[in-house]
């Protein structure tokens, strides 16, 4: 049982970070930039990869058609089986940066001129899904990982300070606390945003985002972290480590924290999805980063008016990719706290 | 009766710190409702000046916090600039379908996390526990705003449910009253259903590990040794003892539920305090922001304080304290 607990812990944290390389690596394995329109494909249906031809042939290499209009239907478009575009790896095409820093125009895979391929569909502009999707991901993903941390830091040091110190910094900080935990969190959220200048640049944004998020949500951690400070310090080798004239500081840092760092972990791992779908959730409704830049909000934007999600189902795909990204973290909050219980009989 | 006015006037106290922190924080933005003004040459700067004085926009922080107070005990929330108009009728109309529409919900949930967590309590380990844990899990991880479209896509293709609004078009003031309520609840269905979706895991949770803790202790094994049959176990002698988690955990759901609540308002277009919101966000409008989010504040502070009520009637321990 331990060790298929240690397993799950370890698989669910190889899935995690490779669920990230994808998104960090969004330009080599997006075909196309996330800005690259496509007017006469707007709202293409997600692309088929085929293996048979029209004439019947079989071939190896995957394969798509283009679109072109189906006459009459108004919007409609059909495969163009006239020509076939074989699926090509490691191709050359648009010049992406990796972390901002190495130029590269390798992608793991596209077609060749004239094909396209929308492996999930496009939007109004004729942008491919998928690569906005694996873009988006760079700026929701690092917003609800920054928020998480700063929020788990906050939380960290009120909780410490409240628990080590006690008296009135305590009873200040969890009163304080009280009323962030009084409030409904998007409520919340929404107020803050509020008092944050609406026009600015799309990197202030991304900051103020995480600001606001990170900062709402620094009760919960230091509630918990609070207790555990509480714990420890009552524990003998402290009160010895005191008696041999250690400092506060020493205490806290040395013998304190290291027993609460699990549990702040733990707390990472269940705040990181929740803090992701704050973002998802504020740019879905206009506060957040503007367009063209994608976040996995602004890709659910037009689903807003309901006559898009009516006609084109694939504008859900990628709300749908979400799915298994917030598995994967819940997965890995649940080992934690199956691990910190076990410990902690 | 101590008690409850020790903890009325916490809540009151609790409310005013909220007044004050979301006022001053709104005063602090940059900006206010006139900047777009400003921008518009064909408005002069002293009429924008002008409304800024009419509106008290030019005034200090304190006197505005101090007449918005004076405002409130005469039951007024300020000037909607957007709307111009008072803020206190505004946001009553809206409130009212929020208030509808999460009473519903949280009415649907509790109903249906109830039965499921006990039947899954009372047969732990059994195939229907296995596969409500495997469900919960799994709602639990998709994201609302996924289950949100979800339905929506649903309600589109299959056309069982009215999207969007609360009445359908043809439905005034001159028709019968049982057919408004009708109008109104298929227009209900679709957003309270997915909003108690959202809460429903949670619960089904808790419910199943109180219920599970107390059909552990030793009073329920002596029960069931005297041959008392097992329904009466579960309900009479079982669940008014986990009850006690349950009703404070009623006070938390109200927090999740009224921000998801202004989610499914936004998404499934139901008139309720989150699109307003939204809207007076994005405009400006500070004295509605405030007003709403007082709002959600009292109605949660409300919620909790009868959860504490229900929780001090429900257990003696508490009286005794």
């Amino acid at each position: 049982m331990n060790m298929a607990r240690r397993h799950k812990l370890r698989i669910v944290l190889v899935v995690l970070a490779a669920i990230h390389s994808l998104i960090f690596l969004a330009g080599f394995f997006a075909p196309y930039h996330f800005a690259a329109q496509n007017r006469e494909f707007a709202y293409a249906p997600p692309a088929r990869l085929h293996f048979v031809d029209a004439q019947g042939r079989f071939h190896l290499r995957p394969f798509v058609y283009n679109l072109k209009r189906s006459p009459g239907a108004r919007g409609g478009f059909e495969p163009d089986e006239t020509q076939i575009h074989p699926l090509q790896f490691f191709v050359t095409g648009a010049r992406y940066s990796i972390a901002g820093l190495f130029p590269c125009s390798v992608h793991m895979f596209g077609v060749n001129e004239p094909g396209r391929i929308f492996l999930l569909g496009t939007d109004g502009f004729g942008r491919d899904q998928l690569s906005r999707f694996l873009y988006g991901g760079q700026l929701s993903l690092s917003a609800g990982l920054l928020a998480a941390a700063l929020s788990v830091g906050l939380g960290v040091f009120a909780g410490a300070l409240a628990g080590f110190y006690g008296g009135w910094i305590d009873e200040a900080l969890m009163r304080a606390g009280e009323l962030f935990l009084a409030l409904p969190w998007l409520y919340l959220l929404f107020a803050v945003r509020a008092a944050l200048p609406l026009r600015v640049a799309e990197w202030q944004v991304f900051l103020l985002l995480i600001a606001v998020i990170g900062l709402i949500g620094w009760a919960r951690p230091a509630r918990l972290i609070r207790g555990a400070v509480l714990s420890a310090k009552e524990r003998n080798f402290v009160a010895a480590a005191r008696g041999f004239g250690a400092s506060s500081f020493y205490l806290l840092r040395r013998h304190v924290l290291p027993q609460a760092s699990s549990i702040a972990l733990t707390q990472l791992a269940l705040l990181i999805p929740q803090y992701i779908l704050a973002e998802v959730t504020l740019t879905f409704l206009g506060l957040g980063v503007g367009e063209p830049l994608p976040s996995w909000g602004s890709l659910f934007a037009p689903l807003q008016q309901y006559s898009v999600l009516a006609s084109y189902w694939w504008m859900l795909l990628p709300a749908a990719l979400l799915v298994p990204i917030f598995l994967a973290y819940h997965a890995a909050a649940d080992a934690m706290q199956e691990r910190l219980n076990s410990v902690a009989l | 009766m101590r008690y409850v006015s020790r903890r009325l006037a916490h809540a009151l106290l609790l409310l005013l710190a909220v007044s004050f922190c979301s006022f001053a924080l709104l005063q602090l933005a940059p900006g206010d409702f006139f900047d777009d003004w400003r921008l518009n040459p064909q408005v002069s700067a002293q009429t924008t000046e002008h409304l800024r004085a009419q509106y008290g926009l030019d005034r200090p922080l304190p006197v505005r916090y101090g007449r918005w107070l004076v405002g409130l005990l005469r039951g007024e929330l300020g000037v909607s600039l957007a709307y111009n108009g008072p803020v206190a009728p505004l946001l009553w109309a809206r409130a009212r379908n929020t208030l509808l529409l999460t009473g519903t919900a949280t009415l649907l949930a509790w109903l249906t996390a109830i039965p499921i967590g006990i039947w899954s309590a009372a047969r732990k380990r059994g195939w229907m526990d296995r596969l409500c844990s495997a469900a919960t899990s799994t709602l639990l991880t998709v994201p609302d705003l996924l289950l949100f479209f979800a339905l929506l896509l649903l309600a589109v293709r299959t056309g069982w449910f009215p999207v969007g609004g609360m009445i359908s078009p043809w439905t005034g003031a001159d028709t019968g009253f049982w057919l408004r309520v009708k109008d109104v609840a298929a227009h209900l269905a679709l957003p309270a259903s997915g909003l108690a979706l959202v809460t429903l895991p949670a619960l089904v949770r808790h419910i199943r590990s109180a219920m599970v803790e107390v059909l552990a202790s030793p009073f329920i094994r002596a029960a069931r040794a005297h041959g008392i049959p097992e329904r009466r176990i579960l309900l009479r002698y079982a669940l008014p003892v986990a009850a006690n988690p349950l009703i404070s955990l009623f006070g938390f759901s109200i927090a999740t539920m009224l921000s998801a609540s202004a989610l499914v308002e936004v998404v499934l277009s139901w008139p309720g305090v989150g699109p307003l919101l939204v809207e007076s966000i994005l405009s400006r409008d500070v004295y509605v922001v405030v007003g709403a989010v007082m709002f959600a504040s009292a109605f949660l502070i409300a919620g909790n304080l009868l959860a504490d009520l229900l929780l001090f009637a429900s257990d003696p321990r508490i009286r005794v304290e």
